[in-house]
């Protein structure tokens, strides 16, 4: 069977097909379509969403010590997380194969950073493999088992977004049945003393000499000689498909599809071949720097950006100084950046807190980041998963050591709760920070598309669980205040956030409303309509920043196919120009 | 690769570019081509300008179009279009949803909505411009405003060894299949 599919699609279908048996992941863009499409295979393969991906790989390297082949999968800055496990995963070796998958976005698309996830590889010391489109992505995954088993090693599984998310044909193979591995106690392999680290930590070494030996004869890697050619092109991933669109047959290629540690013998001996030798790489240039070490003469980075997106004209203009002709049209446009839905229940704390003066918002990864968006303009900081609470705790100290009396308020999603917000929480109550945790519960993981998480009440698998809610959490780890709103409701939101300004005591907030693009929610019968009669054209319904209502030819209107009757505007409105329609 | 040929599909995160780029890769794929297709996911879909890339030929390599190759540009809104203009091969075709989408700098009166688009895309490039939104509606079904430029797009681009009434029927839900085949033939009267 042949079909369309994205490289996330394929890596779950090469996950199946390898005979995984438990896979883990915390969804981050652009990896979270991999555990999206594993939950089809679920009557083979246990699958689950974790509360973050350091859990999430623990989960699969339990799975691998107990015998049977697993995989977590996680966004780049997803590893950072995970990097603790890893490391150490890196010294045990495995007993059944584990695969570990980085997702990492170029161009940060849909990202906090750029980070080039390729040094992982290099730094714990563990193999690393590159598919370039998405056959290689579910092929590759069973090569991937084959190489954990035999070095005894985790596996660095790295894809790009232009992998993760670009459809290609894929060709698919049979499930092989693995069998599970016996399992002993075996405390020197699996005990991570100091003293059985020292003896595992030879083995590592050694262990990256032999797959240096593999390297040399990998079948992922592979050299295409085309005729009369002066050119030799080192590359890897989605590069590979750029210079072959930019050079097609005029150049040699060796596509690297192990990438650490590099073939660095196929390397010489190919580029001994050439007068000009390319290394096409995105972001740092990691096999440049390696190859140039050993001597190879190759030109890298003195022409192909070290930051961004790669893509064919970037390519062709670097290497060939070729541009196409393209033509512009005599016309202006205004930007358009992401914005919180209509009705988006973040939107009514965002406009309370843009109200607010004295105060500083913390906020995190997650839809709520655009509360930062003009025109709410409502958040000072965004750092990583759980930072909204803790640097949160860290600005509330400072600015009580500077005498200062702004109050903090970090804001953190349900989701991000779970992932990383329970510890800050717990600093702050612990450490009486001066400052208030905020947890706008949507029922829902919503920036990666609706995945559900320990308080949705459902699991990837969908099967039933055990609902957790922030309330009862931040009861039980010391809040003696745990205030429950309605965002949308604006004078309640008012009261608990002025509540909160002017407590001594530990004090918390938990918005409560569900995402609106939640499926099978009821339907929303009511809209909201400006009366014109009414409008007397202040603008004050824009400062809401919801993109259903517009200012056009001086006056405002509310869209009605995007409407969904939340009834902020209508809230912030000093001349009850805007009315509800409808039932 | 001069035999691959680029679609780019544009519009605002919400509008449903998906189900056309569905509907195109299936057909192409029966029709024996290479395919590959590049979308957008995450943060950039609440309500920003998305892409949906689709390339078909014998072989095809890189996913995503570079600027001055794509044959056709589908711009489910106006601004859009202009956006995304410089994709578009010098002699290539623009299809156009005469439809407006106001971005937040303009929703919330800082900018204005910018005039005179269709006029500048038909100074330049050969252009068909579209009322799909008034077309659907007049079907009985706003939603079916996508597959009114699918049809558009099937005639600018002359694939008609392509049996598409049969691929929606394959690939629509059975309930919408007259609406949208409907839909579809008007698209490709314009």
């Amino acid at each position: 069977m042949k079909q369309l599919m994205s490289g996330n699609e394929a890596i779950a279908r090469g996950a199946y097909e390898a005979g995984v048996k438990v896979a883990a992941a915390y969804p981050g863009t652009p990896s979270t379509e991999i555990l999206e499409n594993i939950v089809e295979y679920k009557d083979d393969i246990y699958c689950e969403w974790a509360p973050n991906e350091k859990v999430a790989t623990e989960v699969a390297i339990g799975a691998s010590i107990a015998g049977v082949r697993s995989i977590s999968a996680m966004k780049h800055v997803g590893l950072n997380v995970a990097a603790d496990p890893i490391f150490t995963y890196a010294y045990l070796g495995v007993n059944a194969g584990y695969v570990l998958i980085t997702a990492d976005d170029p161009s940060m698309h849909s990202s906090q950073n750029e980070q080039d996830n390729r040094y992982y590889a290099k730094f714990a010391k563990i193999p690393m493999v590159e598919p370039s489109d998405s056959q290689e992505s579910k092929d590759f995954m069973a090569e991937a088992f084959k190489i954990s088993e035999q070095f005894d090693t985790p596996v660095l599984y790295r894809v790009t977004t232009r992998v993760c998310h670009s459809k290609s044909m894929v060709e698919f193979g049979e499930r092989i049945e693995v069998e599970p591995k016996s399992y002993e106690r075996n405390a020197a392999k699996y005990v991570a003393t100091p003293a059985n680290a020292k003896i595992a930590r030879i083995k590592v070494e050694e262990r990256m000499k032999s797959l240096e030996e593999y390297a040399y004869s990998s079948p992922l890697n592979k050299i295409e000689y085309n005729k009369d050619t002066k050119i030799g092109i080192i590359t890897a991933g989605i590069s590979y498909q750029y210079v072959k669109e930019v050079f097609g047959d005029n150049a040699s290629y060796l596509k690297l599809g192990f990438t650490f540690p590099l073939p660095m013998k196929l390397i010489k001996e190919f580029a001994s071949k050439f007068e000009t030798v390319y290394v096409v790489e995105e972001l740092d240039p990691f096999m440049e720097e390696q190859i140039k070490a050993e001597g190879v003469k190759c030109i890298g980075k003195e022409l192909i950006p070290p930051m961004y997106e790669l893509n064919p004209d970037i390519v062709a203009k670097a290497l060939l100084n070729k541009e196409n002709e393209t033509k512009k049209v005599d016309a202006k446009v205004v930007g358009r950046p992401p914005v919180l839905c209509p009705g988006c229940p973040h939107r009514g704390f965002f406009y309370t807190m843009s109200k607010k003066k004295n105060t500083v918002v913390t906020s995190d990864i997650g839809c709520y980041t655009l509360g930062g968006s003009p025109p709410l303009n409502a958040v000072d900081t965004c750092i990583c998963m759980g930072a909204g609470f803790s640097a949160g705790m860290g600005m509330a100290k400072a600015f009580e050591a500077s005498g200062r009396d702004n109050k903090v308020f970090g804001v953190v999603g349900d989701s991000t709760f779970f992932h990383s917000g329970i510890t800050g929480a717990i600093d702050i109550v612990y450490n009486k920070g001066k400052m208030v945790p905020v947890v706008l519960d949507n029922r829902i993981t919503g920036m990666t598309g609706h995945q559900e998480n320990p308080g949705t009440g459902k699991t990837l698998m969908g099967e039933d669980a055990v609902q957790i809610d922030p309330v009862e959490v931040l009861r039980a780890i010391g809040y003696k205040t745990v205030k429950t709103v309605d965002p949308c409701d604006l004078k309640a939101m008012d009261e608990v956030v002025t509540e909160a300004v002017n407590s001594e005591e530990p004090y918390a907030i938990v918005t409560k409303r569900p995402c609106v693009l939640i499926k099978g929610l009821p339907p929303f019968k009511t809209k909201c309509r400006v009366d014109r009669d009414k409008c007397k054209k202040c603008k004050m319904c824009l400062k809401v920043g919801c993109p259903a209502v517009f200012f056009k030819d001086g006056t405002s209107y509310i869209d009605q196919s995007m409407c969904v009757g939340c009834e902020v505007c209508m809230q912030v409105c000093k001349f009850d120009a805007i009315e509800k329609v409808g039932e | 690769m001069s035999d691959v040929k680029n679609i780019l599909l544009v519009g605002v995160g919400g509008q449903g570019t998906i189900l056309v780029s569905r509907i195109l890769t299936a057909g192409l794929i029966k029709a024996g081509y290479d395919v590959k297709m590049s979308e957008v996911h995450g943060m950039a879909q609440r309500g920003g300008s998305v892409t949906t890339q689709v390339r078909y030929g014998k072989k095809v390599y890189s996913p995503i179009i570079g600027k001055g190759q794509a044959d056709i540009l589908v711009s489910f809104e106006k601004m859009e279009a202009v956006r995304w203009i410089e994709y578009l091969k010098p002699d290539g075709v623009v299809v156009v949803n005469n439809y407006e989408i106001p971005s937040m700098p303009i929703a919330s009166g800082k900018e204005e909505y910018p005039r005179g688009l269709i006029e500048a895309l038909q100074g330049s490039f050969k252009t068909v411009v579209i009322d799909a939104g008034k077309i659907a509606e007049e079907l009985g079904n706003i939603k079916t405003q996508n597959i009114v430029l699918l049809g558009a797009l099937v005639k600018a681009l002359k694939m008609n060894e392509i049996d598409w009434e049969e691929i929606i029927r394959e690939t629509i839900n059975p309930k919408l299949v007259d609406i949208n085949i409907k839909a579809y033939n008007k698209g490709k009267e314009l």
